[in-house]
């Protein structure tokens, strides 16, 4: 493994772009005119879900070529293009070759630099914002999975640099794949059409198994760094997965905020904590909030990753006419004054993400996911910090939060202490 | 050893063994039919001994005439070019070089040596001496836990199997034809979550605290990422989404548990079992037997509470689909004996009963759903899991537990399709 010793862009960021003006005018640097065959792309973390979102990527289009890899693992990427090339139609267009598999912390930089048109950002969700603003600077389109940063500063420059793909015509596409279930897409026009009267409460539950538990110290190699243990067991660091609510109850969240028509909550107030010990991790293992929207709309998101417990994945969507359940069984329905079940051929959503992605770039009509993404991601963040410190936090709050989660330089071979998990009525709001 | 080379010399064009028969013989039957296995074609000894060949006479010969009749391979007929050098090759002696060793292909065969052929021989001697011990119970809890489930008795028999409605009205599901099956038990009921999950997690089936070398060497699922009851309920009611892997790990979790053999049952054991004497493909009062679309109210319902069948067995239609051994394949004319056609490909396999979310016509005792790549589309990761259909929430299943115990090559490919990983 190189030595990689990445200081941090978002340093700069912090220091002084935020509120600079946006370069304007930029010209579609990849039109349809440039793209006139193969459309190169290039994967940022390949694993599990970085190899679904490249062989998704390359069934979208029958000239996308994925000819350039980035992993801190060459065996994450020996095994990645081994289960690509098993598929015979994308065989031909797996085509990064040892010359283009790059490794190390700063190896994104090295897949934006081969000539790529298109980048997945598939790693730690805490790398999202700095690997994010390198691509739109160097004119790529974007797949970035969800969530898009582990702190506001993430989700304010991501902000910025999503502000940036819209001035030159870049396509932002992100993996808060319910926005492209067609299901789910149908629901919500029910729901946005008042097919549940007046909005009252939305209600989701999370409950999982643990997603990624923490190994015991013990199995740390010798001389393994701080930071690539960490980085290898990701899920357990808040810098780089945001905790539970943040990285994978994400989606609920998501929902929530595409129910209130990604409008902000006023406030909120949440419990959380840990109850399983964490074996050198600091992030949750339950959370409950809940979220105060104008006119006295509430939003409760309840997520939970211990083993052995009750496990639910499902929203309940009460209005003043009728009550809206998804997750309660296999397809969404409407009860009380309207009487609704969702009924048709369910597209694959992680498919659609690309499909429409490559369409776009092909037609030269970009999408933009930036400001959504944000907001969603924000939305969790702030029942995050509502957790953490035991205090009501107000949305704007949570969108000027000072909290620096993810550390400004990440040195692979560096030391890097576990920041203390917080401790409501402790830990203070920054 | 081989036997000793025969002199039968034709003065016909020979039919080269090594180049034209050994082929077909590794190719075609060597996956079901190697050393070891109850029909053993591996070798000349056992073809002579077992008069599957007898030199010279092919139509005296069940390994020519299996295969000019049709009746094997399983997967349908082989091309007629290859039928006649098997024939020309036992009218000219049949002869096999000495030192000729047939071996099945190499993805399908598990080698002797490997671990978990291993485990099977030691699954299979537990099995053997649990048998001697008692007659198997109709009850049986499983070990360390308080669950427990029910097999009902299942006698030998002949059936009609496949659709008895009107040529061409169910294609797949004709032409009838008959199957006569040898006696096996069958689990009254769909199995549970409260079953299921003690192999999704060990540490809730007690296993932390009784370690069992046999039961812990057989491979289980890997955690899910979502939650696959899907909101419709754990205790009592069918487990579902699994892939027919999981199933077959199941089984072989289970038998390992209990010492008795289980697997799931050939679509044709199913049938018999499903239909219970009825020659109707389905109950007129369906209702009253099965949880389908119009009266399950979009979910699965706990097992048991519709009537049983005539033999006991409840859900056989409607509330799951349940997986079976097989892969779908056309069904062919003429009577068959314990027929299972053995998984080649990673679709389609072959699911029964229809479901709660099926219209009532789907829901029959002759009705074949093969499975498909779509069933697993809500796994963002890759590779796909090998364990959950994330999009079959409909689909569970039951074992079998047949009365004479195979050999372990037979359990080992029960228990394993080899066919988990999805191809492209």
């Amino acid at each position: 493994m190189k030595i990689d010793k990445v200081v941090s862009d978002r340093r700069n960021f912090i220091k002084g772009t935020a509120g600079a003006a946006l370069i304007a005018g930029f010209p579609a640097i990849i039109s349809s005119q440039s793209v006139t065959n193969a459309i190169k792309v290039g994967l940022v973390g390949c694993g599990g879900r970085g190899t679904g979102a490249a062989s998704q990527a390359l069934h979208a289009d029958d000239y996308a070529e994925l000819t350039a890899v980035a992993d801190i693992d060459q065996a994450q990427i020996d095994k990645s293009l081994k289960t690509l090339k098993a598929y015979s139609q994308l065989q031909s267009r797996v085509r990064a070759e040892s010359s283009n598999q790059f490794l190390g912390l700063d190896a994104y930089k090295k897949v934006i630099d081969s000539g790529v048109d298109v980048v997945i950002l598939t790693t730690p969700p805490g790398f999202r914002p700095t690997h994010l603003a390198a691509c739109i600077d160097a004119n790529k389109h974007v797949f970035c999975e969800k969530p898009i940063a582990t702190d506001a500063l993430g989700v304010r420059w991501v902000l910025e640099t999503s502000e940036k793909a819209k001035q030159k015509n870049l396509s932002l596409v992100a993996g808060f794949c319910w926005r492209y279930s067609n299901m789910i897409e149908d629901t919500f026009q029910q729901l946005h059409g008042g097919a549940l009267g007046r909005l009252v409460a939305y209600y989701a539950t999370y409950y999982t198994n643990p997603v990624k538990p923490m190994p015991p110290a013990s199995e740390r190699p010798a001389g393994m760094s701080d930071t690539e243990w960490q980085i290898r067991n990701w899920y357990n660091f808040v810098w780089l997965c945001g905790d539970s609510l943040v990285e994978q109850a994400v989606h609920s969240v998501d929902k929530v905020a595409w129910a209130m028509n990604d409008e902000p909550p006023v406030s909120c107030v949440g419990v959380g904590g840990r109850v399983i010990p964490a074996e050198g991790g600091n992030i949750y293992d339950h959370f409950e909030i809940n979220y105060l929207y104008p006119n006295g709309v509430r939003a409760f998101i309840a997520n939970r990753q211990i083993e052995g417990c009750y496990n639910e994945n499902s929203d309940y969507v009460l209005g003043t006419d009728s009550t809206l359940t998804i997750g309660r069984g296999p397809v969404p329905r409407i009860e009380g004054k309207t009487n609704w079940t969702w009924s048709g051929q369910k597209y694959d959503m992680y498919q659609r993400e690309h499909d429409l992605l490559f369409a776009a770039i092909r037609k030269n009509q970009p999408m933009n996911d930036g400001k959504r993404m944000a907001t969603s991601t924000l939305l969790a963040l702030m029942g995050r910090m509502a957790a953490y410190t035991g205090q009501q936090i107000t949305w704007d709050q949570a969108m000027n939060s000072q909290e620096k989660i993810f550390p400004e330089t990440v040195d692979w071979h560096g030391s890097l202490p576990v920041a203390p998990r917080a401790e409501p009525g402790i830990t203070k709001f920054v | 050893m081989l036997g000793a080379v025969l002199l039968h010399l034709s003065l016909a064009a020979q039919v080269d063994f090594r180049s034209a028969v050994a082929p077909i013989l590794e190719q075609q039957c060597l996956q079901c039919h190697a050393a070891g296995a109850h029909v053993d074609l591996s070798s000349h000894q056992r073809l002579l001994d077992q008069k599957y060949v007898t030199p010279g006479n092919p139509s005296k010969s069940p390994l020519y005439t299996s295969l000019e009749k049709g009746s094997m391979p399983p997967g349908g007929k082989l091309p007629a070019a290859q039928i006649a050098a098997i024939r020309d090759w036992i009218a000219q002696g049949a002869a096999w070089p000495s030192g000729a060793v047939l071996t099945a292909p190499k993805s399908q065969a598990p080698p002797a040596q490997d671990a978990e052929m291993q485990n099977v021989r030691e699954i299979r001697e537990r099995i053997l001496a649990h048998q001697q011990q008692k007659p198997q119970p109709s009850k049986i809890t499983i070990p360390n836990t308080t669950v427990s489930y029910d097999m009902v008795p299942i006698a030998a028999g002949d059936f009609q199997m496949g659709s008895s409605a009107k040529p061409g009205s169910n294609p797949s599901a004709q032409p009838q034809h008959e199957v006569r099956l040898d006696a096996f038990s069958m689990q009254a009921h769909e199995v549970t979550w409260d079953e299921y999950r003690f192999f999704m997690f060990a540490n809730q089936a007690g296993e932390t605290g009784h370690k069992d070398a046999a039961v812990d060497a057989v491979s289980r699922p890997t955690r899910p990422y979502v939650e696959m009851s899907f909101g419709m309920g754990i205790n009592g009611y069918p487990a579902i989404s699994m892939t027919q892997h999981a199933a077959n790990k199941y089984a072989e979790w289970l038998s390992a548990k209990t010492g008795e053999f289980y697997r799931l049952p050939t679509e044709a054991e199913w049938e018999y079992a499903c239909r219970a004497g009825m020659s109707e493909d389905r109950p007129s009062d369906i209702g009253d037997y099965a949880w389908y679309a119009a009266n399950s109210n979009g979910k699965y319902a706990l097992v048991g509470k519709k009537k049983p069948n005539a033999w006991g067995l409840y859900d056989m239609l409607g509330n799951v689909m349940e997986w079976t051994l097989d892969a779908y394949a056309p069904y062919k004319a003429g009577p068959q004996t314990n027929p299972w056609v053995p998984a080649t490909e990673p679709y389609p396999q072959v699911a029964r009963g229809g479901s709660w979310n099926d219209p009532a016509d789907a829901v029959s005792c002759a009705v074949r759903v093969g499975s498909d790549p779509s069933w697993k589309q809500q796994d963002p990761q890759l590779p796909k899991s090998i364990w959950y259909l994330t999009d079959a929430q409909w689909l569970g299943f039951r074992l079998v537990r047949p009365a004479k115990v195979p050999t372990a090559e037979e359990m080992y490919k029960y228990w394993n399709n080899g066919v988990e990983h999805d191809e492209h």
